[in-house]
């Protein structure tokens, strides 16, 4: 039941960040859900047990599988919900700004476009055969509708800030669906996805601040269109 | 052969970490000479070595396929770390001078991420893991970043943006793809033992029938589009041009030489499980199709590029397609056995697919070496302005219009034979169809190539240009011109080592149809 509020919440925070106007708003969000992920993978854990799902506590047994959940929950915890968020804001501090520019499509567009492909992603869960029965049936729509309304976040905001958050909602789908579809996948694996993203995260950063320091503060990347054929 | 995989990791790792704390900048060059050359003498001692067959479960060992492009990588990266010796001191002249319009990013941060940048590669080519191999091609893209941004100025930072989010996004998508493999590799039946994501066991229990294949169908769709990105195949190649352009020479060199290489290595690593379940012709029609999408695309940039930077990232394009292209067409391996033993031509794309891997990697890391001696004396990036290349600085200016020849594929260059024996392999399959595009492809990119690089260096100098006052000095000309010495060698005769490193990687992905 806890599994199914928490993919509910990450689905509905997806939809938030691609109509959230205040860039603020958008990395809140993105925490949010983010930490929301964090328990992911103890509750996977809790649930699977029985219903002989790939998850390694089905495999190992939960005294053996704990620490390694319990390790990793605590982690993405720290770096999706806090870490993450903490390092966007303080580029957004450097850059000094309030409001997104208009995405590349309207705002009241781009949610009906995010709507689109969730349903789109329910109809599509649907069809999919799955070797094993997956834990939930959300899941599948939840990894897949937020890893692709991530790809349209990135495609159709303006500013590095957004793009970036767009890029974290992507790697969250795309996690939601690691977590729970390829669970066998060794610890120190994880641990390194993580950590890269982690690092892309910190040097997105970086580069924002840059761009916002050389071209004008809100970091609108329209204005990168120097290099062209 | 374990301690000597983890010593190729740590060398430069630890390199890196050492130019990141070490004060005083000559240190930290002689520092990263050091470490490429001590990187090269392990690599090179690793080459000495028979390839053992990779047992299962293995994480780190080195099979054809990597040693071959591990070999590449060194010897590229040593040539780039010698001309960043002396380019890192001119540009601090430069910028004491107040001739350049860019402030540039600290020596310490530049070096050790290029150091970074090695282990991260070298990583690349020993995963046997296919977790392991996202983290680590992953983590080139971050170390890579910094290079890129080491101008500067805007048009560097918008370089830097674009390839630091498009390789993210993309990798992103292959991380999904690998997922999906770990989901195929769960199984056809209930209660069965999940399989190690690793190369070998994967390739087992394909061929048992164990996996789901329709999962590694979509599975190897994100793989190829996401490591796509990052190997620069159209149409998702465009971070490539800007990256590679932007970049300082001598990582221009690793990016279009290595890099693009590395990329291509993921991709190849799960067609080699998708060959091993019988999917292998599926994935071969998707080379063929993004291959020559990839040599399409390129050939239309070419034409008429009056950048001459942008000009060889486009190349790298359409080299890439052509590997990629020579890896569908596939044929049988045996014949390039006999290639092995008595020289006779092979028929077997996934040979020529090796061998073109190499001789692009050579000539095109020379290419951008020398593109970096000729934008610092011209002080222009545009076609237009260089004029006179052999008369004003007479090594440069010929080792660029050999460069040139050979990259476009004129004999005797290695290019020549390696893109001919593409042409045969897809005569011998019988696909005359491609035969024929990959012919007309090739003289479009000739015609693009030679009509813009060949005028910058003959013709007449433009007037008040400064004369050349200094003899170019060697670091800007030794290592182009040895890289092109062994293009050259390439194109006459392969030497025995290199012949069983190529069939050896050339059995790794050959498969017949």
């Amino acid at each position: 039941m806890m599994l199914e509020l928490v993919l509910v919440f990450v689905m509905l925070t997806t939809l938030a960040v691609t109509g959230a106007g205040r860039l603020d708003t958008c990395i809140r969000l993105v925490g949010f859900q983010g930490a929301a992920l964090g328990l992911l993978p103890v509750l996977l854990a809790m649930s699977g047990g029985e219903q002989g799902t790939l998850d390694t506590a089905a495999h190992t047994g939960w005294e053996n599988a704990g620490w390694r959940v319990l390790l990793l929950a605590l982690v993405g915890f720290v770096l999706k919900g806090l870490i993450f968020p903490g390092l966007l804001l303080h580029s957004l501090r450097a850059a000094d700004v309030r409001h997104d520019v208009e995405p590349v499509i309207g705002f009241g567009t781009s949610l009906m476009a995010a709507v689109l492909i969730l349903a789109g992603s329910f109809w599509l869960a649907a069809n999919m055969k799955l070797p094993h029965e997956a834990t939930s049936k959300l899941i599948l729509p939840a990894a897949l509708s937020t890893t692709l309304i991530g790809l349209l976040i990135i495609v159709i905001r303006r500013t590095a800030i957004t793009q970036t958050v767009g890029y974290l909602v992507m790697e969250n789908g795309i996690y939601i669906f690691g977590i729970a579809m390829a669970s066998e996948q060794p610890f120190l694996v994880e641990m390194g996805v993580l950590l890269d993203v982690f690092v892309a995260v910190f040097v997105m950063g970086i580069i924002i601040f840059h761009i916002s320091r050389d071209f004008d503060e809100r970091a609108d990347v329209d204005q990168l269109s120097e290099l062209k054929d | 052969m374990n301690l000597m995989l983890y010593a190729l990791i740590g060398l430069p790792t630890v390199a890196g970490v050492a130019a990141l704390l070490l004060r005083g900048n000559l240190v930290r060059r002689c520092l990263l000479v050091v470490a490429a050359l001590g990187h090269l003498g392990l690599t090179i001692a690793i080459w000495n070595q028979q390839v053992l067959p990779v047992e299962s479960g293995q994480w780190l060992a080195l099979d054809g396929p990597g040693k071959l492009f591990l070999g590449v990588m060194s010897l590229l990266f040593a040539a780039s770390a010698l001309y960043c010796f002396g380019y890192l001191e001119r540009e601090n002249l430069d910028l004491l001078a107040g001739r350049t319009d860019s402030t540039n990013e600290s020596e310490q941060i530049f070096i050790g991420c290029l150091l970074f940048f090695e282990a991260a590669m070298t990583l690349v080519t020993m995963s046997q893991h296919f977790g392991l191999l996202w983290v680590a091609i992953e983590a080139t893209t971050l170390a890579s970043a910094p290079l890129i941004y080491f101008h500067r100025h805007n048009r560097s930072l918008e370089a830097t943006w674009k390839y630091l989010l498009i390789c993210s996004v993309g990798i992103a998508l292959a991380l999904m793809g690998v997922f999906l493999l770990a989901v195929a590799a769960t199984g056809t039946t209930k209660g069965q033992e999940p399989i190690p994501l690793t190369v070998m066991d994967l390739i087992s229990a394909a061929a048992a029938g164990k996996l789901d294949h329709s999962w590694l169908h979509i599975g190897f769709l994100f793989v190829l589009v996401g490591f796509g990105t990052k190997m620069g195949l159209a149409p998702m190649h465009n971070a490539l041009p800007d990256a590679d352009s932007e970049a300082p020479s001598a990582v221009g060199a690793l990016l279009s030489g290595a890099l693009l290489n590395c990329a291509f290595l993921g991709i190849l690593r799960y067609y080699q499980v998708c060959a091993a379940a019988g999917e292998g012709a599926f994935c071969q029609q998707l080379f063929i199709i993004f291959g020559l999408l990839s040599m399409a695309v390129a050939g239309a940039f070419i034409i008429g590029q009056g950048d001459f930077r942008r000009l060889l990232a486009y190349s790298s394009i359409e080299h890439m397609g052509i590997i990629c292209l020579a890896v569908g067409i596939g044929g049988p391996v045996d014949a390039s056995l006999g290639f092995a033993s008595s020289g006779i031509a092979a028929s077997c794309g996934a040979f020529a697919a090796a061998l073109h891997s190499v001789n692009h990697s050579l000539t095109k890391a020379a290419l951008f070496l020398l593109s970096g001696n000729i934008r610092h004396f011209y002080n222009s990036r545009v076609a237009a302005d260089v004029r006179g290349a052999v008369h004003s600085i007479p090594w440069t200016g010929g080792l660029w219009v050999a460069c040139i020849l050979a990259i476009v594929g004129v004999p005797p260059f290695g290019p020549f034979l390696s893109e001919f024996l593409v042409l045969k392999a897809a005569l011998d399959q019988g696909q005359y169809f491609i035969a024929i595009l990959y012919l007309l492809l090739l003289a479009v990119v000739f015609v693009g190539m030679t009509s813009v690089a060949l005028s910058m260096a003959f013709g007449k100098p433009p007037e008040g240009e400064r004369e050349a006052t200094a003899p170019e000095p060697i670091w800007a000309v030794a290592p182009p011109a040895v890289l092109c010495l062994l293009v050259v060698a390439l194109g006459l005769y392969l030497p025995e080592q290199l012949k069983t490193a190529l069939v050896d990687a050339a059995a790794a992905w050959g498969v017949g149809k």
